[in-house]
């Protein structure tokens, strides 16, 4: 099979990410094992040098996003990518490639949706932000891998993908064709050594040292021109929105679980209930407008994660007192936690949408009877006030 | 020392008229001015001079690549007319892989001190210098954290005094310092490993040769090469200016020996190293007594 | 009695970018640069020269600060010295 074959194949969605990566001219590739990502790093170590690209088996996930980045100052299109606590390793130079204006795409398999505020709130230094793609299954991802360098480039700024156990591992027929996407400008920043000695040597920085000729951030200058350039970015805004015109009850759900919530609420729809959804697309920026949108009508809305409840926060804020916001998710993994667990199946998720359209409790999340948090008595007793 | 008897001072406010040729320019080329806000008695602008100069001398200018390393050194980026790729604390060695291997073509080095490349980022250069990366990795060794006024960092020698070693680095509480030249110089991937200095005027020139051979070993894709360059911090020293060269030789000096560490695939002993600075350092300084080193 | 000194080369030197370390000064094989008593804009007290320089460049090659430049004659400069 060549690499970028435009014929329908059954492949695992790793591969097809790869591929769907190779097909928007990534050039390089660094990454470090870990479940459920690493088949990403195994499909650019396996197809990169065909294309003439690179693929390093990094010794850190440091290492690994500090390789990426050198590759994205040349100009070159390049991605990392991680899971969890390889993100977290590399979140601060998330950040600082934020503040340096550097394309950096990544690939984040995450291993359940409790990462979403990493994903979203960053955990690096400094004010910024970067764009968060998250498909809802491998056919989806194959359009927004080639979108995320696409915007990756548009804005000269990081943009996550965010995956999971089941896009990186479903094996689907998908076929990975090119998505048309407007022409980019050139990039006039990119270093490969020539304009050194000439007066006009290119430097890719966080920080505000300038050199003659270029302009004079300095730091609170810089810092002041990402804080008005993540403005612009929210224009990327993404979502997918269905049955909301009559809803009585809205579900928020994304990533491979937003079909589960999808193929549910049809069911649901099936049997007259007056159920609709909102599925982000990007996660940050969040669709507050379709959110907001959505509520107007609705009595209630919730929002289903596989986490203790993370982007409900978000939906807060976007449904902002139109109407109550219930948390109908729940912490699921299977036994290793790499994969999502009980409670992704449609049954589960289709009567906890009906217990919220109805009023009543939610279900169980199973396991939680099991293993629920028994609070010791010192911790029962009121902690006395210490402010004077 | 001379017996000159001192005459009267000399114009020294502009360039002689006619008659005189310029040996050595004010500036190298790469340097866009000799405003920097570095400390008085610094050695870093010495070791970022000796840098521009043996790019110039090689005509590896117009694909000079660096990723530049966090501390004093860092404000240079806006100074030296050399593409920038600014690094987190510790992570250039893997940016200019990430480089190099986009940009084979180009002349790709770090630029980075101690509290980066030994402390924050060993690993980096480690891996680096073990895969074999044709790049260059510079080190700026003072044994301290000068940005941050003076702390201890890993390279620090045992009874330095530092603001967090304040009797003196015992190896008992504090631990030993690393000779990271030492410890490249055995990795299998690295190719040219040598430890310069800038405490006097002969070892800027021995040190700008190591760093052409560097420079040559990158041309020649033969591997990693690396230039360690002792440098003076009397701020972080808590010394007066003058006495940075005698301190450097005397402290940082005597634990981080000078000299090519590993040339050619062969690593040279203390012994061989320590014979060998002595006969450099006599021959220089005669070179220079007679009127300038030979090149 | 009188001495004649011999000047090969001699140096410019930007006493505004001194910042006073006095690194040049034992550097210098000749021993030909003292520290001045007037001080610069920013404060720091800076090299001057006196007859015997040789155009070695070894106070360039210690200067943190690049003030130097450095000449050679094509025929030396003498200069007589009170001894």
């Amino acid at each position: 099979m060549t690499t970028a074959t435009p014929t329908r194949a059954l492949m695992e969605g790793s591969e097809a990410l790869v591929r769907a990566a190779i097909l928007a001219d990534c050039k390089f590739f660094a990454g470090y094992p870990m479940t459920p990502f690493t088949e990403v790093l195994e499909h650019f170590a396996a197809l990169l040098p065909d294309v003439g690209g690179v693929c390093i088996n990094a010794e850190s996930e440091l290492e690994a996003v500090g390789m990426a980045w050198g590759a994205v100052a040349t100009g070159e299109r390049a991605a990392t990518g991680s899971t969890g606590q390889g993100i977290a390793l590399m979140q601060e130079s998330f950040s600082e490639a934020t503040l340096a204006e550097l394309p950096l795409v990544i690939f984040n398999m995450s291993r359940s949706q409790g990462d979403y505020f990493q994903a979203t709130r960053g955990g690096g230094h400094g004010d910024y932000r970067h764009l968060v793609l998250a498909p809802q299954d491998v056919r989806e991802g194959v359009r927004l891998v080639q979108l995320a360098f696409h915007l990756a480039d548009k804005w000269r700024n990081p943009v996550m993908l965010y995956g999971d156990y089941l896009l990186a591992h479903t094996q689907e027929a998908v076929t990975v064709e090119k998505v048309d996407l407007p022409p980019l400008p050139p990039k006039d920043w990119g270093v490969d050594g020539t304009t050194s000695g000439t007066g006009r040597s290119r430097t890719v920085t966080s920080l505000g040292v300038a050199k003659p000729g270029a302009r004079p951030f300095g730091q609170e200058g810089k810092a002041q021109y990402i804080a008005t350039k993540m403005a612009y970015l929210e224009r990327e805004v993404r979502s997918e929105s269905g049955y909301c015109d009559d809803a009585e009850t809205v579900i928020v759900a994304f990533g491979s679980p937003a079909k589960f919530v999808k193929y549910a609420i049809a069911q649901l729809r099936d049997e007259g209930l007056r159920v609709g959804y909102v599925r982000p697309i990007t996660l940050w920026p969040f669709p507050t407008e379709a959110v907001h949108a959505a509520a107007q009508g609705a009595r209630v809305v919730g929002s289903f994660e596989i986490s203790s409840g993370q982007m409900v926060d978000d939906v807060r804020i976007a449904v902002a007192g139109a109407a109550p916001v219930e948390f109908i998710g729940g912490v699921s993994s299977d036994h290793s936690g790499f994969g999502l667990g009980r409670l992704l199946d449609v049954d589960e998720v289709r009567e906890r949408i009906r217990a919220l359209h109805e009023g009543r409790p939610q279900p169980p999340v199973p396991g939680y009877e099991e293993f629920a948090y028994e609070p010791l008595p010192h911790q029962l007793a009121a902690t006395p006030e210490v402010t004077p | 020392m001379s017996t000159i008897p001192l005459g009267p001072v000399i114009d020294t406010s502009r360039a002689p008229a006619s008659g005189a040729r310029v040996v050595e320019p004010q500036l190298p080329q790469l340097l866009f001015t000799n405003t920097h806000h570095l400390c008085p008695g610094c050695g870093e602008p010495l070791a970022i001079r000796s840098l521009a100069e043996a790019l110039e001398d090689l005509g590896l200018v117009h694909t000079a690549i660096c990723a530049l390393g966090i501390g004093c050194y860092t404000s240079f980026g806006g100074t030296v007319d050399v593409e920038i790729v600014q690094a987190l604390h510790g992570r250039a060695p893997s940016l200019a892989t990430g480089i190099k291997r986009m940009r084979p073509d180009a002349t790709v080095f770090t630029l980075q001190g101690d509290g980066d490349m030994v402390n924050e980022g060993l690993q980096e250069v480690l891996h680096t210098a073990a895969r074999g990366e044709s790049v260059t990795c510079v080190l700026l060794n003072n044994g301290v954290f000068g940005e941050t006024g003076g702390h201890m960092t890993a390279t620090s020698v045992i009874g330095q005094r530092t603001k967090n070693t304040i009797d003196g680095r015992d190896a008992a509480y504090h631990g030993y310092p690393i000779l990271i030249g030492d410890l490249i110089a055995r990795l299998e991937g690295a190719a040219y490993v040598a430890r310069g200095s800038v405490h006097n005027a002969g070892s800027v020139a021995r040190t700008k040769k190591m760093l052409r051979r560097a420079f040559e070993t990158q041309r020649n894709r033969a591997g990693f090469s690396f230039v360690e360059i002792l440098t003076m911090c009397p701020t972080g020293w808590f010394i007066p200016t003058g006495e940075g060269p005698d301190y450097l030789s005397s402290t940082l000096g005597e634990v981080h020996l000078m000299g090519e560490l590993k040339a050619d695939g062969v690593i040279r002993t203390t012994e061989e190293l320590h014979a060998e600075n002595v006969r450099k350092a006599a021959e220089l300084d005669a070179q220079l007594a007679r009127g300038g080193i030979e090149d | 009695m009188n001495t004649i000194v011999r000047s090969r080369g001699t140096v410019t030197i930007d006493v505004e970018a001194c910042k006073g370390c006095e690194l040049c000064v034992p550097a210098c094989p000749p021993a030909v640069l003292t520290m001045s008593t007037p001080v610069n804009k920013k404060g720091y007290h800076y090299p001057e020269l006196h007859p015997g320089c040789t155009g070695c460049a070894a106070c360039l090659m210690v200067c943190p600060d690049y003030c130097f430049e450095v000449f050679r004659f094509e025929v030396p400069v003498e200069t007589e010295v009170e001894a």
